[in-house]
């Protein structure tokens, strides 16, 4: 590895001091963890019987199928509605009309500095679950379509902002040389600036992708299916909550990880590594004429 | 009947439901900045070991959902004998107890991990001539980083650490999930009595949401500004 810029190669006596470090806190991590495995060995946290339901293929195909299938499902889903949110509300942020902008820009704020929770929360109460003229869904599929409707409005409106800045990281000379030959405003913006924008906002659709996929756990307060509810109903059968965590936990950042090299591969792949700084770019730091 | 009847006969509990959001997010923050930093110190230090065990916390538990964390501190943990219980502190007619103090250990450790990635990024956006002329000067790492590096990085690190921060106030929604009576659950128990008036009991709190996010985000670009070089 490459010596850090923060400190300089060690000498002779920095590297025994560092050893020393190095040791020590390996000794400490094994003592913990070494404690934290003795701990739930003690307390029967290994026993056959609680870890039974991750090896039984029923419970595998209903971890799978109910579970990861429809999380992504819905994650999916969520991020579908949010990228066709994001541009529309993206693009009519930038419109030349304040009577197109504002109310774009109050929708886009208010999803966005709002918990989504409160969100789903609203809306599985107030419309899949009302006593009143509402659908009357009391099934797990008002609690899937809470969940997608939340996720993509408060997703859509981060995306919105993402696409605001990826139209304003294409160089400015690209939309002048289009309006120089002719092209209408539309024409300029479907044409020209999109495409390019779409290249470099890829990553960050996929971040928010890690970022919706996470966010549908939030439909547990809704009773939503997905892997948490499958998770919940095997701890609540068998009491193993500690495995069912960790089986959890195993299959989200799984996942997020998965997902994570994609978009690394996407940045290295489309973007290039030429790093046009998107967060920079939303600030309004134009970097080019910096 | 104005739409708002419901929020405004139970001001008291909607006031009383922020304070809780707002104290969890006070506290959350303080212990998620501390931890923040000393996860990034670990891994920008020269200890190998450290550097690869913050790195794979970070990696693990910011792909870990919120809510799985919440689950396994409140229905896994008390199993291994890792419980709250004991937490009992009222405060005039606040109380914190274990539904409180299992949400801050959850939300603490969970933000900590932004934070760290936050602070992060700001050392990496110091320039590296900088770090190179204060090694040249013979400063220690120890030095390098205080005098140096880490009054420019948290300058540079204002805006990423305020995003995580907003990002961990909505968040606090998550433990009104988990019996802690603050704004979301509140609003949910509302518009359960009041079931007439949804659409203003949801507006309501969404706005004072938006109030707090607004507050934090007008704190940090105080501190952008203040901090500013010419």
């Amino acid at each position: 590895m490459a010596a850090s810029v923060l400190f300089d190669a060690p000498g002779p006596r920095t590297q025994v001091r560092h050893r020393i470090y190095s040791v020590a806190a390996s000794a400490a991590i094994v003592v913990v963890i070494a404690y934290a495995l003795w701990k739930l060995n003690d307390d029967g946290q290994f026993e056959y019987a609680l870890w039974e339901p991750f090896l039984t293929p029923d419970f595998i195909t209903a971890l799978l199928v109910d579970g990861l299938v429809t999380t992504v499902t819905m994650a999916v889903g969520a991020i579908i509605g949010a990228v066709v949110f994001g541009f529309v509300f993206g693009v009519a942020k930038m419109s030349d009309h304040r009577f197109i902008r504002w109310p774009a820009w109050i929708v886009v704020e208010f999803f966005r500095a709002m918990p989504v929770l409160l969100l789903m929360i609203f809306l599985y109460f107030g419309f899949f679950v009302s006593t009143q003229g509402g659908f009357l869904w009391i099934d797990q599929r008002g609690g899937f379509f809470a969940v997608v409707i939340a996720l993509t409005c408060y997703n859509g409106s981060v995306l919105a902002e993402v696409v605001r800045a990826g139209v304003a990281a294409v160089p400015k000379g690209q939309a002048e040389a289009a309006y120089a030959i002719g092209m209408r405003k539309t024409q300029v913006m479907t044409l020209i600036l999109l495409p390019q924008a779409v290249k470099v906002m890829l990553p960050a659709i996929i971040s928010q992708m890690v970022v919706a996929l996470k966010d549908t756990s939030l439909g547990y307060a809704v009773a939503a299916p997905g892997l948490t509810k499958v998770g919940q109903s095997i701890y609540k059968e068998f009491h193993n909550q500690v495995p069912t965590a960790f089986v959890l936990a195993v299959l989200y950042v799984g996942l997020n990880l998965l997902l994570t090299l994609l978009a690394t591969w996407i940045q290295k792949r489309f973007v290039g590594e030429k790093k046009i700084d998107i967060v920079a770019a939303a600030a309004g730091i134009d970097k080019d004429r910096a | 009947m104005t739409p708002l009847n419901a929020v405004l006969d139970n001001l008291d509990q909607f006031f009383k439901a922020f304070g809780y959001t707002l104290f969890l997010f006070l506290v959350c923050a303080v212990a998620s900045m501390a931890l923040g930093a000393l996860l990034v110190a670990m891994r920008v230090g020269p200890i190998g070991v450290l550097r690869k065990v913050a790195a794979v916390y970070v990696s693990l538990v910011r792909n870990t959902p919120l809510v799985l964390i919440f689950i396994f501190f409140h229905f896994a943990a008390p199993i291994i004998g890792i419980n709250f219980k004991w937490v009992q502190i009222y405060v005039g007619s606040f109380d914190f107890t274990s539904a409180f103090a299992t949400a801050f250990i959850a939300l603490s450790l969970y933000t900590s991990c932004f934070v760290c990635e936050a602070l992060r990024s700001g050392v990496n956006a110091v320039s590296i001539g900088q770090a190179e002329a204060a090694r040249a000067i013979g400063l220690p790492f120890s030095g390098v980083m205080t005098q140096v590096v880490l009054p420019q990085a948290l300058r540079a690190s204002v805006p990423p650490l305020a995003s995580a921060l907003i990002a961990m106030l909505k968040n606090t929604s998550v433990a009104g999930i988990f019996f802690l009576a603050e704004a979301t659950a509140t609003m949910r128990g509302l518009s359960n009595d009041f079931s007439s008036q949804r659409l203003g009991i949801f507006l309501c709190f969404a706005i004072g949401y938006i109030v707090l996010v607004e507050i934090v985000s007008m704190i940090s670009l105080s501190f952008e500004r203040r901090w500013r070089i010419a």
